[in-house]
């Protein structure tokens, strides 16, 4: 069953129909902004990101003196998780993927339940404008959402250390939203995949749940079962034994998001970090005391951050995909 | 690029046909309508009339043969076309959280209308619908006949040479019907909008369209005025006689020249002939005693139409709805 692919430029692609797209990403962005699931998401996050700025700001007020000659003080702000409050940049880990469910999951499904599609349809723009309009509106949204939090989060950190942020940090800090952004992108496209595979809205919401969980909780779970089943660890277990078992879990952490998500930000927000793999002393002792610039730090995660892009990217195509192939009245 | 044709007819199909795996949704159907035209394509739920409509929007791809709006092809130059075609779909919805003058500037947004004419039409067009008065209601209080109305707005609002409704009169009460008719009848006097709507109520619509086709299980059976139809089937000249008298009436009219088939209809007698027998149904009648209680001609109507054509096929109904 195959829709004809009225792709971008058509036939008659004059002047007048252009910029189709645009339209419903207005209209689209206007309703997530409005929205109370928005507020919810933008409140959740702050909150979130205020406890853990708290808590991580206490140590660092109290090192503050010792440390004062440590550059990126501020950074530490996002990464710092005393007294077992994850780090700002654990929490956006975690409960990010929830904005991108939140922004997408009804995104076709909503249309054909409030059977506004075929109307939307017999408009005169091409199909792909819609779901390009969409995912668009959606990505705005989040960045909008994600920008607010940062601001206070950042802001509020600041306030209580005392210490604004360097031009440098400031780089990192935007690199870290970048990061973060299209990390909850790929969640975005995977809640639109399913909204457009799944008719009603509510399965769409509970499979992309059912993923985010299969990750963020049970992807440690199951990393560290499958590998204890391959290096046994126990008591008389040597040190190569042990190490290989952590490499082998964090390899196999790594086929999820959240793994790529967390080496990225681990290493652009921590510039003294010189690697994404595993800190054993050997490797600590052997690198260099100092702190990476920018470009080598992102160059660490070149990979990671090329398969959150590219992942993204792919769920995408996989909607886009699913929706030109749909009938009207599926 | 492509250009509108206002010289073609407004609609035309040639051997259009669509098929989904097995199972055959239009087939073949050749149908033409002329510019300013009613037409009221008829057929039982699931004969192909939403298929045909999707292929004559460009929004299905027809397994083969042709379709032409405004001289246009739908499936190569969809923006052209949808730009043209005020569409009303079966079951139509709207932003249930928007209000139904939001829910119309969006979709003059995407005509590209600009906010000035697109706000003064907007006006207008909710006025036509005698919706003026909830233009600012969210349309989640609206009422299924208010949505139904509000969807002719819709379909109105980039002021559409040719319009096509997919059911429009499901789901509203009698007076909301007439109310639609009347629109549609307005709208074709005063603006010259080509009109095609698909029903299966026949009776709701026949008074407006100009002709209608009845369409069957993917197949146009029979496509002409009402009267053309009721001539085509024989049932042209139909007489209800009631008759209050002796012995085996139905042997009585039978016998009268010219008279084809008898049969009893709620309690009298449903006569049909090839031509006006009243004279001599009379004269038989009360040759044999007998004594007048009733005599009539039925109207050329779709009653027979219906029967003839939809309900001998409702057991056949498939799932190509």
């Amino acid at each position: 069953m195959t829709a004809p692919l009225e792709l971008g430029a058509g036939v008659e692609a004059g002047p007048r129909f252009r910029g189709g797209w645009l339209i419903v990403a207005r209209k689209e962005l206007a309703d997530h902004v409005q929205s109370i699931r928005f507020l919810v998401l933008v409140i959740l996050l702050a909150l979130a990101g205020l406890a853990a700025v708290h808590s991580a700001s206490g140590p660092i007020r109290s090192a503050a003196d010792s440390a004062s000659q440590t550059p990126s003080i501020f950074l530490y702000l996002f990464t710092l998780s005393p007294d077992r409050v994850p780090a700002f940049h654990e929490f956006l880990g975690i409960l990010g993927p929830l904005l991108g469910i939140g922004f997408g999951f009804d995104a076709v499904n909503g249309e054909r339940a409030q059977r506004t599609l075929a109307r939307l349809v017999s408009q005169p723009i091409h199909r792909d404008e819609i779901i390009n309009g969409k995912f668009v509106a959606g990505l705005t949204a989040i960045a909008l959402a994600l920008a607010a939090v940062m601001a206070i989060v950042g802001g509020y950190g600041a306030l209580r250390l005392g210490v604004g942020p360097t031009w440098g940090d400031v780089a990192r800090v935007i690199a870290f939203y970048l990061v973060a952004v299209a990390y909850i992108a790929l969640w975005l496209a995977l809640a639109i995949l399913l909204s457009v595979v799944s008719n009603r809205a509510a399965t769409a919401a509970l499979t992309a749940i059912a993923v985010w969980l299969l990750f963020t909780l049970f992807g440690g779970l199951i990393a560290g079962i499958v590998a204890d089943a391959v290096h046994k660890v126990d008591v008389s277990a040597s040190s190569e034994a042990v190490l290989a078992n952590a490499r082998l879990a964090l390899t196999l952490r790594r086929l999820g998001p959240d793994q790529l998500y967390r080496d990225a930000t681990g290493v652009l927000l921590n510039p003294s970090r010189q690697s994404t793999g595993i800190l054993v002393n050997d490797t600590a002792s052997g690198a260099l005391p100092s702190n990476l610039p920018l470009a080598d730090s992102l160059s660490l995660a070149w990979w990671q951050l090329v398969a959150i892009v590219g992942g993204a990217v792919a769920l995408f195509a996989g909607a886009y995909i699913a929706f030109m192939r749909q009938e009207v009245r599926a | 690029m492509e250009a509108a044709d206002d010289t073609a007819p407004a609609i035309e199909a040639r051997f259009l046909t669509k098929r989904y795996g097995d199972t055959t949704a239009v087939d073949r159907l050749s149908v033409e309508v002329q510019r300013g035209e009613v037409f009221g394509l008829l057929g039982p739920n699931g004969a192909g009339k939403t298929t045909t409509i999707l292929m004559l929007l460009g929004l299905t791809e027809p397994t083969s043969g042709l379709a032409r709006v405004d001289g246009l092809d739908p499936t190569r130059s969809p923006l052209l076309v949808k730009s043209r075609v005020g569409y009303l779909p079966d079951e139509v919805g709207f932003y249930e959280d928007l209000t139904a003058v939001q829910n119309l500037r969006y979709t003059a947004e995407l005509n590209r209308l600009s906010k000035a004419v697109g706000a003064e039409r907007i006006e207008r067009v909710l006025d036509d619908v005698g919706l003026a008065d909830a233009a600012g209601t969210k349309v989640g209080a609206f009422s299924r006949g208010m949505r139904q109305r509000l969807g002719v707005a819709d379909a109105l609002v980039k002021q559409p040479s040719i319009l096509i409704l997919d059911e429009p009169t499901v789901n509203i009460d009698p007076e909301g019907v007439r109310e639609l008719l009347l629109a549609i009848e307005r709208l074709r006097t005063e603006q010259g909008v080509t009109v095609l709507l698909s029903s299966h109520l026949l009776h709701q619509v026949q008074q407006v369209c100009d002709r209608i086709g009845i369409f069957v299980r993917g197949q146009l059976r029979a496509c002409g005025t009402i009267d053309a139809l009721a001539d085509e089937i024989g049932d042209r000249w139909t007489f209800t006689v009631g008759i209050d008298g002796p012995g085996s009436c139905e042997e009585v009219l039978a016998r009268v020249p010219g008279v084809t088939a008898v049969t009893r209809h709620e309690g009298r007698w449903r006569v049909q002939a090839d031509g006006d027998v009243r004279p001599a149904i009379h004269d038989a009648v009360v040759a044999a005693g007998g004594r007048f209680t009733h005599l009539s001609r039925n109207e050329a109507d779709l009653d027979a139409i219906y029967h003839r054509y939809f309900v001998n096929e409702g057991d056949s109904r498939d799932s190509a709805a």
